[in-house]
C-alpha cells in the first residue's frame, strides 16, 4: 500500500546489500498476522456485498470491476507487504529473492482461505438472519457459479496467486518498480476519472480519443488499457524518475528560491481552475463545485480544531444558519418575513447573524475542554437542526418543508449564480475558496495564530502568559462560523432549496474527516483532503467520481482514517511543521540510541550534544 | 511593563534595593479551591531585587498561593497587592502586562511550537517589537543555547534546555517578578543544580524572583528570605539562613529533603 508514496526526506544512503533470505525460512508468525488480517478483510468485504455493489463499475472491461479489484488488492497487498524489512542501523539489508516470493504466496494463499472458508460455512449454515448477504447468491460470487468446492479451491489459488505477485513486485528494482506502479496508476486513474476525462474531452472536441479510450458502457476498454499501460510506461521510462526528483528538489528549497518555486506552483494551479471549467461540461463543474463548497467548511473547521484545538463536532450548525439565513433573506417564498434582498447584501447579514450565532453558541462551550467540550458541540450542532426543524419555528423556516424557490446569487446585476449553471456557481466558490485561503493563511500567521496554537497546547499556561483564553477560543468560533457560514450562503443559491435534512450530524462529520485526513493546520491538506473525499468518494449527499461507492462512503472513511493514523498519522499531506517535528524526534532518538544520551539528563553540563538539528 | 529592567547594580546589595512598597504583596489573603480552604491568612511581601522561596509539602497550598498572585483564582478576602495597586479583581493578562510572570511547574513549554514561537508567545502582551529584538538577544546571552535551538520544536529538546526556553519565555514578558514553579521538580539532580545556577544567574542580573518549591535545602541555599507554609498557613516567615538553622523545618523538610 506505500508504495506509491514518494518518501517525504531526500535520498537516503544505501543500505548495506547482504546475500537474499533463504526462501523457505520465515517469520512465519508474521505471515500468518498479515494473511489473516488480510482474510478477515476480504471476507468482511463479501459480506458487505461491495463485490455485488462495485462489480457494476468496470475498471477494464471486461476483465476487470471495481468489485473484484476491492478483493484482488488485499492479497496482493499483504503480500508485497510481508516482504517489507525495516531498515535498521548497521544492519544489511537482504537483497530480495525466493523469500519474498514464496512469503507472499504463503501470506496469500491464508488470505484465500478466508473467503474458501466463507463458502465452506455459506454452504452448510444459514445465517442470513443476521447477514444479509450471506446467501446463495454469495455462494454464487465466490465461486463463479460453480460447486462449493470449485470457491476453495479457486480462491486459494487466486489468493496465493495475487500474493505472489505481490512478492514478486519486491524483486524488480526501483526503476522498473516505477514503471510498473506507472502503469497501474495511469490506468487506475483512467478508470476513476472516467466521466471527468470523457466530459472535459467533449469541450475540448476530442471525443475520438475517448471513444476509443472507454467502453461504450463504461470501463477502460482492454486495447486501449494496453495501449495506456504501455504510453505510460514508456513515459516513465524516458521521464527515469524526474517527478519525484522535482520533489525532493523541492522540499529542500528554502528563502526565496522555495518561495519562487510555490508562487510558479500557486499560478499553474490557478491558471488550470480558471481555465479548465471553460471547457469542461456540467459535470466536472458540478463536482469542483462540491469539492469547493466543502474546502470552505473544511478551511472553517480546520481554524477551530486545527488551529484553536477545539473539537467541535456540530460545524454543520454554521453551515445551516448561514444557508437559512440566505435563504429567509433572498427568496420570496420565505414563510415569515421575504425582505428579497439581493444575495451581495443578503450575504453581509449572514456573516453578521452566524458570528452572533457562533459566539452564542461558543460562549458557554469553551468554558469545557477536551470530551465533554466535544459532546456539547455535538449536541448544539443537533439543536439548531431541530430547531429548523420544530414546529415552534416553522413559520420562520418552514419546518420539515424548509425554504423552495431560493433564487440565485447576483452578481452587482453582472451575472446570477444559480444551481441550473454550475460552472458560475464553481467561479463564485473559487473566489470564496480564494477569500478563505488568504484569512486561513494570514491568520496562521498571526499573533492571534499564535495565541490559538499556544491554547492549544497548554491552556493553563498561555493563560499564564498573558493570553486571554476565553476571547481567543471564541474568536476562533466566531471565525469557523463565518467561514462556514460563505459555504451555506452559496449552498442555498446554488441548490435553490434548504431543508432541515441537509443539515444531518454526518455533515459535521465529514467535514472533520476531510481536515484529519488532509492533516489538521494545514491549508493544502485541507484542500486536497476535499478533493480525494468529496471529489472521488463524494460528500454525504453529493455523489463523487466513483458513485458506486456511495453506499459504503463512511466504511471507506473509516477504513482510510484508520490507516492514516497507522501510517500517516500527520495526515495526506503533512504541514512543513508536523513534518519537521516528525524527522527531529527520529533524529534525536537516533541519536541517543548511538549512545550520545543527552549529556544535561546524564549529568554533565557541557557534554558534546547529540545532532538534533534540523 | 513601561519601567526599565533592573539595573544589575541595584541588585548586588539587598539592603539597599529594598524599598519601603513591596513589588507584589499578600494581605491576609484567604483561597478557597472550590469548597477547601486552600489558603488561610497568608501575608507574603515581595521587595525590588530579593529572591525569596516558599517552601511546602505537597498540597499545602504552594500552587493556590501562585494561582493567586497570578490572579487565576480569586482570593475569597484579603487583598494582591502589585506595586500599591489592589489587584484582587484584574485578570491575568492585566498583571502579566504590568510585570508578573509565572514559570510554571514542570517547564509546560509549547511542545509542538518552535523555540522562536515559545519565546514569542512569552512577549505575547507587548507590542514594543524593537523592545522585544533586544530582549530576545539578551535572552540569547544569558542561554547561548537557545539560539541554536531557535527554529527546533520545543518538545524535542532535551530537558536543561527546555528549562532554559522556559525562563526566557517568561523573560520575553520584560517581568518585575517571576514566580517560580517548584523548578527543582522532575529534573536529574544534576540539572536540578545547574537550574539554581540559571536562577541565581539571573537574580543576579537584577531580578525579583519569587520561587516556590519543596527541595528546602537548595532553595534556602541561594534565597534571601522564605517562608513555609503547611496545610495553607504561613507557619515560618524568616531569613534563608535562621530558616535552615530553624530546628522544626530541620525536622520536617531537611532530615527528608533528598540532599
Amino acid at each position: 500500500m506505500n508504495t506509491t508514496l514518494p518518501p517525504t526526506t531526500g535520498p537516503q544512503p544505501e543500505a548495506p546489500r547482504a546475500a537474499p533470505r533463504p526462501a523457505f525460512t520465515h517469520d512465519w508468525r508474521r505471515i500468518a498476522r498479515m494473511g489473516s488480517v488480510a482474510a478477515f478483510g476480504q471476507v468482511f468485504i463479501a459480506l458487505s456485498n461491495m463485490p455485488v455493489r462495485l462489480d457494476e463499475r468496470l475498471i477494464v472491461k471486461p476483465v476487470l470491476s471495481l468489485g473484484y479489484l476491492v478483493l484482488l488488492i488485499l492479497p496482493f497487498a499483504a503480500g508485497y507487504r510481508q516482504g517489507h524489512q525495516i531498515k535498521r542501523e548497521n544492519m544489511p539489508v537482504c537483497a530480495p529473492g525466493p523469500n519474498e516470493v514464496v512469503g507472499g504466496f504463503l501470506c496469500g494463499l491464508i488470505t484465500g482461505g478466508g473467503l474458501s472458508l466463507l463458502a465452506v460455512l455459506v454452504t452448510h449454515f444459514d445465517l442470513r438472519e443476521p447477514l444479509v448477504n450471506w446467501s446463495p447468491v454469495l455462494l454464487d460470487l465466490l465461486s463463479f457459479s460453480n460447486e462449493m468446492w470449485f470457491a476453495v479451491v479457486i480462491w486459494l489459488a487466486i489468493g496465493a496467486g495475487m500474493g505472489a505477485a505481490g512478492g514478486v513486485l519486491r524483486l524488480l528494482g526501483p526503476k522498473s518498480h516505477r514503471v510498473v506502479v506507472t502503469m497501474a496508476l495511469a490506468v487506475a486513474g483512467a478508470a476513476v476519472l472516467e466521466s471527468l476525462v470523457v466530459d472535459v474531452a467533449e469541450g475540448l472536441g476530442l471525443e475520438p480519443l475517448t471513444d476509443r479510450l472507454y467502453a461504450p458502457r463504461g470501463g477502460v476498454a482492454w486495447p486501449s488499457a494496453l495501449g495506456l499501460a504501455a504510453v505510460s510506461g514508456l513515459l516513465a521510462v524516458l521521464g527515469r524518475g524526474r517527478f519525484r526528483q522535482a520533489r525532493v528538489r523541492h522540499a529542500q528549497m528554502e528563502g526565496a528560491q522555495r518561495t519562487r518555486a510555490n508562487l510558479g506552483l500557486i499560478i499553474a494551479t490557478a491558471a488550470v481552475l480558471i481555465v479548465l471549467p471553460l471547457f469542461a461540461g456540467k459535470l466536472t463543474n458540478e463536482l469542483l463545485a462540491n469539492v469547493g463548497l466543502f474546502v470552505l467548511l473544511a478551511l472553517g473547521l480546520n481554524v477551530v480544531v486545527g488551529l484553536a484545538g477545539i473539537l467541535d463536532l456540530g460545524y454543520v450548525a454554521f453551515f445551516a444558519v448561514g444557508s437559512y439565513t440566505a435563504a429567509v433573506l433572498t427568496a420570496a417564498t420565505s414563510p415569515k418575513i421575504a425582505p428579497e434582498m439581493p444575495w451581495l447584501v443578503a450575504l453581509i447579514v449572514v456573516v453578521i447573524i452566524t458570528g452572533l450565532v457562533g459566539l452564542f453558541i461558543g460562549a458557554p462551550v469553551i468554558r469545557m475542554r477536551g470530551d465533554y467540550l466535544a459532546i456539547v458541540t455535538l449536541g448544539f450542532g443537533e439543536i439548531i437542526r431541530l430547531l429548523f426543524l420544530s414546529d415552534w419555528l416553522s413559520g420562520w423556516f418552514g419546518g420539515s418543508q424548509g425554504i423552495t424557490k431560493i433564487p440565485g446569487a447576483g452578481i452587482f446585476g453582472i451575472t446570477e449564480v444559480s444551481g441550473t449553471d454550475p460552472r458560475r456557481v464553481f467561479y463564485l466558490v473559487l473566489a470564496f475558496c480564494v477569500v478563505a485561503i488568504y484569512i486561513s493563511w494570514r491568520l496562521e500567521r498571526s499573533r492571534l495564530g499564535r495565541a490559538w496554537m499556544a491554547v492549544r497546547e497548554d491552556e493553563t499556561v498561555a493563560e499564564a502568559m498573558g493570553i486571554n483564553t476565553v476571547n481567543v477560543k471564541l474568536l476562533a468560533f466566531v471565525v469557523g462560523a463565518v467561514l462556514g457560514s460563505f459555504s451555506g450562503a452559496i449552498f442555498a443559491a446554488k441548490v435553490g432549496s434548504v431543508f432541515p435534512a441537509s443539515f444531518l450530524i454526518l455533515v459535521s462529520i465529514v467535514i472533520l474527516v476531510v481536515v484529519i485526513f488532509g492533516g489538521m493546520g494545514n491549508i493544502i491538506g485541507v484542500i486536497a483532503g476535499s478533493a480525494v473525499l468529496i471529489g472521488v468518494l463524494g460528500g454525504p449527499k453529493q455523489p463523487g467520481l466513483l458513485a458506486e461507492f456511495s453506499e459504503f462512503k463512511l466504511l471507506i472513511y473509516g477504513a482510510l482514517l484508520i490507516w492514516m493514523m497507522l501510517a500517516r498519522p500527520e495526515g495526506l499531506i503533512p504541514s512543513v511543521r508536523r513534518t519537521r517535528e516528525l524527522r527531529q524526534q527520529e533524529m534525536a532518538q537516533d541519536a541517543w540510541l548511538r549512545g550520545q544520551v543527552d549529556d544535561d539528563d546524564a549529568g554533565g553540563a557541557d557534554g558534546p550534544r547529540p545532532a538534533v538539528q534540523p | 511593563m513601561s519601567e526599565a529592567q533592573p539595573e544589575p547594580a541595584s541588585a548586588s546589595d539587598d539592603s539597599e534595593a529594598r524599598s519601603d512598597i513591596p513589588l507584589l504583596e499578600m494581605r491576609s489573603v484567604n483561597t478557597h479551591y472550590g469548597a477547601v480552604h486552600a489558603l488561610i491568612d497568608v501575608d507574603l511581601s515581595i521587595f525590588k531585587g530579593e529572591l525569596v522561596c516558599l517552601l511546602g509539602g505537597n498540597a499545602s497550598g504552594k500552587s493556590t498561593t501562585l494561582k493567586t498572585l497570578l490572579g487565576m483564582l480569586k482570593p475569597t478576602s484579603g487583598e494582591v497587592v502589585l506595586d500599591g495597586e489592589v489587584v484582587n479583581d484584574k485578570p491575568t493578562s492585566y498583571r502579566v502586562a504590568r510585570g508578573v510572570t509565572m514559570v510554571p511547574e514542570n517547564r509546560r513549554l509549547f511542545k509542538r511550537l518552535t523555540v522562536r514561537e515559545n519565546l514569542d508567545l512569552g512577549a505575547y502582551l507587548r507590542t514594543d517589537s524593537d523592545q522585544i529584538a533586544a530582549d530576545m538577544e539578551r535572552v540569547f546571552e544569558l542561554f547561548p543555547r537557545v539560539k541554536e535551538r531557535l527554529n527546533q520544536k520545543a518538545g524535542t529538546l532535551s530537558g536543561g534546555e527546555q528549562q532554559m526556553v522556559a525562563i526566557g519565555r517568561a523573560l520575553m514578558s520584560n517581568p518585575r517578578v517571576l514566580l517560580m514553579d517548584e523548578p527543582s521538580m522532575g529534573l536529574a539532580p544534576a540539572l536540578v543544580q545547574q537550574n539554581f545556577e540559571l536562577i541565581e544567574q539571573i537574580h543576579q542580573a537584577g531580578m525579583t524572583v519569587f520561587m516556590v518549591e519543596q527541595n528546602a535545602n537548595m532553595a534556602l541555599s541561594i534565597a534571601d528570605r522564605g517562608w513555609v507554609l503547611q496545610t495553607g498557613r504561613v507557619v515560618l516567615d524568616d531569613t534563608a539562613e535562621n530558616l535552615l538553622a530553624h530546628p522544626d523545618l530541620q525536622a520536617s523538610y531537611l532530615g527528608t529533603a533528598d540532599q
